[in-house]
């Protein structure tokens, strides 16, 4: 009906759209241009902070120091060991969290569909509970994790576990919807495959981009996470750059401009591993 | 595993090939079988069921149970009343004025940035920058973040040093308010904008080109269009948004934790200086009561989300 109306005014409709396309650009510009220079120009502060030497100049003394690392575990000994701590809870957090809750999410999803409520309930439920009143129930808890293993900072990779699960759920969970598990099932049992062959041989391949895309966004929020280390007396880079704060500001500004650089790298591929997923769907559909 | 259980290729136990008479036996048979295949099955989920237990449903006990526990182990009250405390009313107070105004700025701001791509062509360059940094500053939070703000407006920072070197003003000229309730309303700004993008874009996506055809053939105008047509769809909407951002803010404690050093303005600070001072005597378990505070506003705010977010799905799902 609207192209009908359009096609018999061209004239009297078609000047009306023109001015508010124009007007859309213009307001689309501005509204960017503002927002932007709002959001970079802290980025760029950073690193302008960062590169300030003596006498007004340009110095990269600080950059070349993160970059040696041998050097920085010297100078900086607690800041080194807190990237050595936050490296190890990547990789942890990351295995925990496809052992644990990848195999449970397909299980659920083939053999016992009445759970899959109850199960999306339990991983969406630390949503609701900030991170700081965990720490205050998780304090008991790590009681007896330092007294059955010690109180380094890795055993933080439980706790981490938690507080990614609604992500890495969603992401897997996606990767499940888009495919038609019970048939591949189906079809790889019928074939006399094993549960295990199923899970490991059959499904898993299939949603390799959402699994990606869950290990990735774990590994965004291993490297930002601050509140529980910080308050189980632990230590990982975040903790490290907070202490370093007081004394060197320079290097823990550097530090936080390279945590915030590769946590931009890491999500941005996890976009563009998303819509390539989109785009091979759309291609199969 | 269970590949006794049930296996398609093997259909040598059908109860059509036994005997009419002992048809009852095989099925009564089959029906425990499935039983046990469905207590097998069970097992698959117990390594997980087991770890969020141990790491999510104890801590929440915990907290829950030791709100209403006085020292002595005890059940009581009192740790509640405390809530009632002045201190702590003003923190809750405060709590909530931070995330009410970051979240109204961030819902205006970010509303106002993805109608800006939605207007965009579909696609197109722009709008995929711009969603995929919103998707990465979202995240960006924590001690970084503070780190970033000191850096730009902190005492020597880029643009304090800018302004006062170069156009003579002093930012600070009526205190320093970075480390206050202020600075952190502009620093929670900086994650809010880039969520309301991401979670209020869907919505506007949803928004059908039809619909204003539709008003404009009826000889509506634009002011119209908004106001009977695209806003009461979008009310649910934004409205939601603007209450996850508000659970976002309140829930927050890192930014805060890096920036103020003095003080706890806010409820998660308080929760902060009481896991790390000094207990004081009969109030051991008063962060595990304002932790309980917490939880309930966000719950609270995260159920009434749910709702406008049924709502919006109606007609913008």
């Amino acid at each position: 009906m609207a192209g009908l109306t359009l096609g018999q005014a061209p004239t009297r409709r078609g000047r009306p759209s023109a001015r508010r396309a124009r007007r859309q650009r213009l307001f689309r510009w501005v509204v960017v241009a503002v927002l932007a220079v709002f959001f970079l120009l802290p980025l760029f502060a950073m690193l302008e902070f960062t590169t300030r030497g003596a006498g007004g100049k340009l110095s990269f003394d600080t950059w070349k120091l993160l970059f040696n690392w041998g050097q920085l575990s010297q100078t900086y000994p607690d800041l080194s060991a807190g990237i050595t701590a936050s490296a190890g809870l990547v990789v942890l957090t990351v295995a925990l969290m496809l052992v644990l809750l990848v195999p449970t999410v397909i299980w659920v999803r083939l053999r016992l569909p009445g759970l899959r409520r109850v199960v999306e309930f339990i991983c969406l439920l630390p949503l609701t509970i900030p991170a700081i009143v965990l720490v205050v129930g998780l304090a008991p808890v790590y009681a007896w994790v330092t007294y059955f293993l010690g109180g380094s900072s890795l055993t933080l990779t439980f706790a981490y576990t938690i507080l990614v699960l609604p992500y890495a759920y969603r992401a897997v969970d996606a990767g499940l919807s888009a495919i038609d598990v019970r048939t591949l099932a189906e079809a790889a049992r019928s074939l006399g495959a094993g549960w295990g062959t199923v899970m490991w041989r059959v499904v898993l391949p299939n949603i390799r981009s959402a699994v990606l895309s869950a290990a990735f966004l774990t590994v965004a929020l291993v490297l930002g996470e601050f509140t529980l280390a910080s308050l189980l007396n632990r230590s990982n880079v975040q903790v490290a750059i907070n202490l370093l704060g007081k004394s060197s500001a320079t290097m823990s500004v550097a530090v936080s401009l390279a945590a915030l650089v590769l946590a931009f790298v890491l999500l941005l591929l996890l976009s563009l591993v998303g819509r390539g997923r989109r785009r091979a769907q759309e291609e199969t559909s | 595993m269970s590949a006794t259980v049930r296996h398609p290729a093997e259909p040598a136990p059908d109860p059509a090939a036994t005997a009419p008479g002992g048809r009852s036996r095989p099925g009564r048979a089959r029906l425990s079988r499935s039983q046990l295949g469905h207590a097998r099955s069970l097992v698959g989920v117990v390594p997980f069921v087991a770890f969020v237990t141990v790491f999510l449903a104890i801590p929440t006990i915990v907290v829950a149970v030791g709100a209403f526990t006085g020292d002595d182990g005890r059940p009581t009250l009192s740790n509640l009343s405390a809530l009632a405390n002045g201190y702590i009313i003003d923190a809750f107070t405060r709590s909530i004025l931070l995330s009410a105004t970051t979240a109204v700025i961030g819902a205006i701001l970010g509303a106002l940035l993805a109608y800006a791509l939605v207007t965009a062509k579909e696609g197109g360059l722009l709008r995929r920058i711009v969603t995929a940094a919103a998707g990465v500053l979202a995240q960006f939070g924590g001690v970084t973040l503070a780190f970033a703000f000191l850096a730009t407006i902190g005492w020597s920072g880029f643009v304090t040093v800018f302004l006062r070197e170069h156009l003579g003003i002093d930012l600070y000229s009526h205190g320093v308010w970075l480390f206050d309730l202020p600075g952190l309303v502009l620093v929670y700004t900086y994650f809010q904008v880039p969520l309301m993008v991401i979670v209020f874009l869907p919505a506007l996506d949803g928004i059908r080109p039809q619909w204003r055809e539709a008003t404009e053939s009826l000889g509506g105008s634009t002011w119209q269009y908004w106001r009977r047509v695209a806003g009461p769809l979008l009310a649910p909407a934004f409205l939601g948004s603007t209450l996850l951002l508000f659970a976002n803010a309140f829930s927050a404690y890192a930014t805060a934790a890096a920036l103020v050093s003095q003080g706890s303005p806010i409820v998660s600070l308080q929760i902060r200086s009481a896991l790390t001072s000094e207990v004081v005597l009969g109030q051991q378990n008063l962060g595990k009561a304002m932790a309980l505070g917490m939880v309930v506003v966000v719950a609270v705010v995260m159920a009434l989300y749910a709702l406008l977010q049924r709502r919006t799905a109606k007609w913008l799902g």
